[in-house]
């Protein structure tokens, strides 16, 4: 909104005040999250601001280390060699929350992406029985408060078992609990996670296909391509942008979640979000800072690949602006 | 496709955290910490058994909501003394046989090696702790010594710190308002009692910061959120020595108790669970935790010579909960009452807490 | 003939009709298929549970199981005087306690009678350690041990207890409690869920009021800036979005607690004294806060799409009729607003209802919501009763959300 020519000295006045307004609530959406990153370098154990996070002289990749070593079975002063490395890798209690939470949320997007894409085709087609209805159900693990799926999960996963020796405990036994179980297993997780995941998968997917000129469809058939074809050839390339935007948002879903690991999951499953949540209740230590720090860049990157996404996605379907 | 997924399959596998076989539920923070390093690294070294430690505010409460829900995770528990004798009570708990516990370096058979009380049906002394309050003495040098301070605002003012549950905190409020610790209990177990308690705390209710995580409790005095709390007694002592804060511990009206391994109903690994608790409660075992923090052990063999914390100086019989010097004015928590009265405490005490 | 001339035929002679029909069906039926395995998916992982965990706010046979002899004798007098229950339900019940201290499940069928009347569980442990030991007449035998046990609001939960299936975890989460007389309203010290339920629905009115306070004017500017500048501001307002929720918890804590920044930063300028630092974390404060800064996004987006395609062309209209500039703003410009206002405003409403997280972290005492509450009773293992607040929260999210997809439209929830 520029000022226009005729604006009164009031006018003037409330739209520089306007402005500053802006400024400041800008202010408090970015610099709770920039806080963090300088406070992650400082050096002392105490946790106390001065004025040295002012002189980046000071700062110390101390923190990062601990991210390292918690957990790890060496001593402090032990050279770090391979073997060193390789328990790190092995033990590490935050490496270890990493590598669960990566693989968790992978899996969890590749199900939610999957069949969140092919729901979304069939409820974009015209002819969709009751769209409303199921458009309302598979958003619906948005809108449910996370303790109250946790709380029927938690429930519902502690009975979901397979029998030992069954068919099913051999195909997905090795993903399950001890007992068989869906409660304290990966697979239980990852399932969750995917739940939770497929409102963003069905949203953004069915925004990019909005768009999408079903002609080209018939277009294709008309010229000999069978179904396959046409979703690969056609189909595929001009939504996959939506689908990648769907995938990371699922996969963020899953990498930040931490209600329904602390209600499903056993200690096997510790995550990063898990790990945190227990760091902040006891003490904010300035560990916990480095790890935001780290998850602050990650979404960084992971916003700029949505934005570079979408901007494209708009431009293949003629769609100008944002 | 069949090779991409035999691939995926096999990454799966590398990709997550290998599984433990014996998990161990514990409190956390330094307490965690001594427990890794006097029991479970040890353990690991000499059985290869691969065993981890979880944290818990109360392992008490996970374990009892594992076990009726059919799905527990946790082989060994670490749990307060009236909570051992309760859930025994009610099922939740494996019963351990005494008998196949180690005798004392000494020879003396364990039943007879551990403190009168330290063994239980289902349960076996890991250590004596304590619930005090402690101060920072750059703000008070001349200190709270008694438990009326710990109430008093107009002569200490300031936030206090307290745990967010009914134990100890009703004790400890009663014990402010003047109760001797002989006469604790026997007020308590009267409905007037249980006002007064209430009554007491409601003096101080708004300038209360309570903690749930026994970590938290130093983490408030240190990031000076509070100006006194109650705490474990081996959390401060942690915190005094080794990142060198000046808390003082003040022990008047001080609640101790024994603290339990127990097996929790439906473990998974039941015999490896056994084999870590024989290991950790031994003369060595217990000897080799009051090393690593100031709770006490309830074995008389592992005091036979005389305890030096892992800094290899400090003498740690003055920073036991059971120093005589310690015992002037201090309560042995009632498991009695606490059987009993736990529900119906925590009850009354969460709505309390919510008004 | 005149009746087939009318009928129009497909090539191979069937109505048309039938034929359109038929083939919009076979589409009908594609289209079903595609959404099938995402439906089933969900329907397993997601809506089985949630339907069990209402099966369980309305299930708990903690004394159903363990008392069969008062359960029996319940069945056979239903119509029992609670006030004075007869020799052979103390029978009965002294049989039960006794059984109960073999099996070891006192702990559970007192804590099942607990819920309704206070005070139960002690009872029942102090009657089934002596049940073995008392000798008829067991009334007087029984009131000797404890006299609360001749309590006739004791006798109406035992009886209301010994059916497996009960609404009354829903009479406790309205904070109703069995007396002597029947169910009535708790005691002022006891009635904690309906205060609960109400400050959370308060607190979330406040955080969606100024959400949509801070997201107006921002919205607002992004709307009006040219595009190639909004999409750079854009990004600070898809940043926090992106960014995971324990990271802002944790930076609202940093700057927010007694010793954090913000703090340091008023005592470092002076406007503050040492000992008169403001208390602004581990409190409804910090509730508010925190949560404000995690929802402000979810109303900042839809306003901004709303906004952005209100023609200018109104306002200047309005300015060349002589309307004042806040007179076109309110005449003129916020009633265009008013979709995108109900649609930020309800979702935002949506979302701090059930949040659980932040207030978890960052609300103490005073900043709980009924989101913790329920965790509560949960880790207590009080699974029905945590069953039953979820139930009643479930419901209040329902009926939100069904006014969101009338007024608003599920589909036109986009992101960034």
């Amino acid at each position: 909104m520029a000022l226009p020519t005729y604006a009164s000295p009031l006018e003037r006045l409330w739209y520089y005040t306007y402005l500053t307004i802006c400024v400041l609530i800008f202010l408090f959406l970015i610099a709770p999250i920039l806080v963090v990153i300088p406070l992650s370098f400082n050096p002392d154990a105490d946790f106390t601001l001065g004025a040295e996070f002012l002189d980046p002289a000071t700062y110390s990749l101390r923190w990062y280390d601990t991210l390292l070593t918690l957990g790890h079975p060496a001593t402090a002063d032990a050279p770090r060699d391979d073997a060193w490395w390789s328990a790190v890798w092995e033990r590490s209690t935050w490496v270890q929350a990493a590598k669960n939470s990566l693989w968790v949320g992978l899996w969890a997007t590749i199900l939610a992406t999957t069949l969140g894409t092919i729901a979304a085709l069939g409820l974009s087609r015209p002819e969709m029985p009751y769209r409303r209805l199921i458009m309302a159900l598979l958003i619906s693990p948005m809108i449910v408060p996370i303790i109250i799926i946790a709380v029927g999960m938690s429930f519902f996963y502690a009975k979901a078992c397979v029998a030992p020796d069954s068919a099913m405990a051999l195909i997905f036994g090795w993903m399950l609990s001890e007992k068989g179980c869906l409660a304290n297993s990966h697979l239980g997780v990852i399932v969750a996670h995917a739940v939770l995941g497929i409102p963003f998968v069905i949203i953004t997917v069915t925004a990019t296909l909005s768009g999408f000129d079903q002609s080209l469809i018939r277009a294709a058939q008309s010229m000999g391509a069978n179904p396959r074809t046409v979703f690969f050839k056609v189909i595929m390339p001009l939504i996959l942008p939506g689908v990648i935007s769907g995938a990371l948002f699922a996969f963020v879903t899953s990498f930040d979640e931490v209600v329904a690991v602390l209600f499903i999951a056993g200690p096997d499953q510790q995550t990063i979000p898990r790990q945190m949540f227990n760091g902040i209740r006891e003490a904010i230590s300035p560990a916990i800072l480095a790890v935001a720090t780290i998850l602050v860049v990650i979404s960084v990157l992971l916003l700029a690949t949505v934005e570079v996404l979408r901007r494209r996605s708009d431009r293949l379907r003629g769609v100008t602006g944002r | 496709m069949k090779k991409t997924l035999i691939l995926t399959t096999a990454l799966v596998g590398l990709g997550f955290a290998a599984n433990a076989d014996v998990t161990v539920m514990s409190w956390g923070g330094a307490y965690g910490e001594a427990q890794t390093e006097a029991f479970v690294k040890p353990f690991m070294a000499e059985t290869g058994i691969k065993t981890i430690m979880v944290d818990s505010d109360n392992p008490a409460t996970p374990v009892k909501a594992m076990v009726e829900s059919g799905n527990v995770t946790v082989d060994v528990a670490n749990i307060e003394y009236a909570d051992a004798i309760r859930l025994c009570d009610e099922g939740i708990l494996e019963p351990i046989d005494a008998s196949t516990l180690p005798a004392g370096a000494d020879g003396t058979p364990a039943i007879d090696d551990f403190l009168p009380g330290a063994i239980t049906e289902c349960g076996v002394s890991t250590d004596i702790w304590s619930n005090v309050f402690a101060y920072d003495n750059t703000k008070f040098p001349e200190g709270p010594t008694t438990v009326a301070d710990f109430f008093d605002l107009e002569k200490f003012p300031g936030k206090r710190g307290l745990k967010k549950g009914a134990k100890a905190v009703l004790e400890f409020a009663l014990m402010g308002d003047g109760v001797p610790a002989s006469e604790v209990y026997d007020v308590l177990s009267t409905p007037e009692g249980v006002e007064r308690a209430f009554a007491k705390l409601d003096t101080i209710k708004k300038d209360v910061v309570w903690w749930e995580a026994g970590s938290q409790a130093p983490q408030l005095l240190a990031d000076g959120e509070v100006v006194m709390t109650t705490a474990y007694n081996g959390r401060i002592f942690a915190a005094a020595q080794n990142e060198g804060k000046p808390f003082q511990i003040v022990w008047d009206g001080h609640i101790y108790e024994n603290e339990m391994f127990v097996i929790p109903k439906g473990a998974p690994n039941m015999e490896q669970a056994m084999e870590f608790i024989r290991f950790a409660t031994s003369t060595e075992g217990l000897r080799a935790s009051a090393q690593q923090i100031s709770y006490g052990p309830a074995r008389k063999s592992s005091m036979a010579e005389e305890i030096i914390y892992k800094d290899g100086k400090t003498v740690m019989a003055p920073h036991l909960p059971t120093a005589p010097e310690n015992m002037a004015n201090a309560l042995e928590t009632s498991a009695d009452f606490w059987v009993d009265h736990d529900s119906e405490l925590n009850e009354r005490f969460q709505a309390w807490l919510a008004q | 003939m005149a009746d087939a001339a009318q009928i129009l035929t497909t090539a191979d002679g069937r109505p048309l009709k039938a034929a359109l029909a038929a083939a919009q069906g076979r589409a009908k039926r594609r289209a079903f298929l595609l959404v099938l395995p995402l439906l089933l998916f969900v329907l397993l992982t997601f809506l089985v549970p949630i339907a069990y965990m209402l099966m369980r706010s309305v299930e708990h046979d903690g004394f159903a199981a363990s008392a069969p002899a008062l359960v029996e004798w319940f069945d056979e007098n239903p119509d029992f005087d609670p006030a004075n229950p007869p020799e052979e339900a103390f029978a009965a019940l002294v049989q039960d306690l006794a059984r109960m201290q073999e099996e070891r499940t006192t702990g559970i069928a007192g804590t099942r009678i607990n819920y309704s009347v206070p005070g139960s569980i002690s009872m029942f442990k102090k009657g089934a350690r002596e049940a073995a030991g008392l000798e008829p007449p067991y009334k007087e035998a029984l009131l000797a041990v404890d006299a609360n046990f001749g309590r006739p609001a004791l006798w109406r939960g035992m009886a209301s207890a010994s059916n497996a299936y009960t609404a009354e975890f829903y009479l406790v989460a309205s904070d109703r409690k069995l007396t002597d007389a029947g169910w009535a309203r708790g005691g002022d010290k006891e009635r904690i869920y309906l205060y609960l339920f109400g400050k959370t629905f308060m607190i979330s009115a406040l955080i969606t009021v100024i959400c949509l306070l801070l997201a107006f004017p921002v919205a607002h500017l992004l709307a009006t800036l040219p595009m190639s500048k909004a999409a750079l501001l854009m990004i600070l307002v898809l940043l926090p979005f992106w960014t995971s929720l324990l990271v802002r918890t944790t930076a609202w804590i940093v700057l927010l607690q007694e010793q954090g920044v913000v703090n340091n930063l008023l005592v470092g300028l002076g406007l503050l004294d040492d000992k008169g630092r403001l208390s602004m974390m581990y409190n409804m404060t910090g509730t508010v806060v925190a949560m404000t800064h995690v929802l402000l996004p979810f109303m900042i987006l839809p306003l901004y799409s709303v906004m952005r395609v209100i023609p200018p062309s109104y306002a200047r209209a309005a300015r060349s009729l002589g309307a004042t500039s806040w007179t076109t703003f309110r005449r003129v410009y916020l009633p265009q607003t008013l979709p995108g206002i109900a649609a930020g405003s309800l979702l935002v409403f949506i979302l701090a209802v059930g949040y659980y997280i932040t207030p978890a972290l960052v609300g103490g005492a005073d900043g709980q919501l009924i989101s913790n509450l329920i965790q509560f009773h949960m880790s207590k293992s009080n699974w029905s009763l945590a069953a039953a607040i979820a139930a009643m929260l479930l419901a209040a999210i329902l009926i939100l959300y069904w006014i969101y997809d009338r007024l608003v439209g599920i589909d036109r929830l986009k992101f960034g």
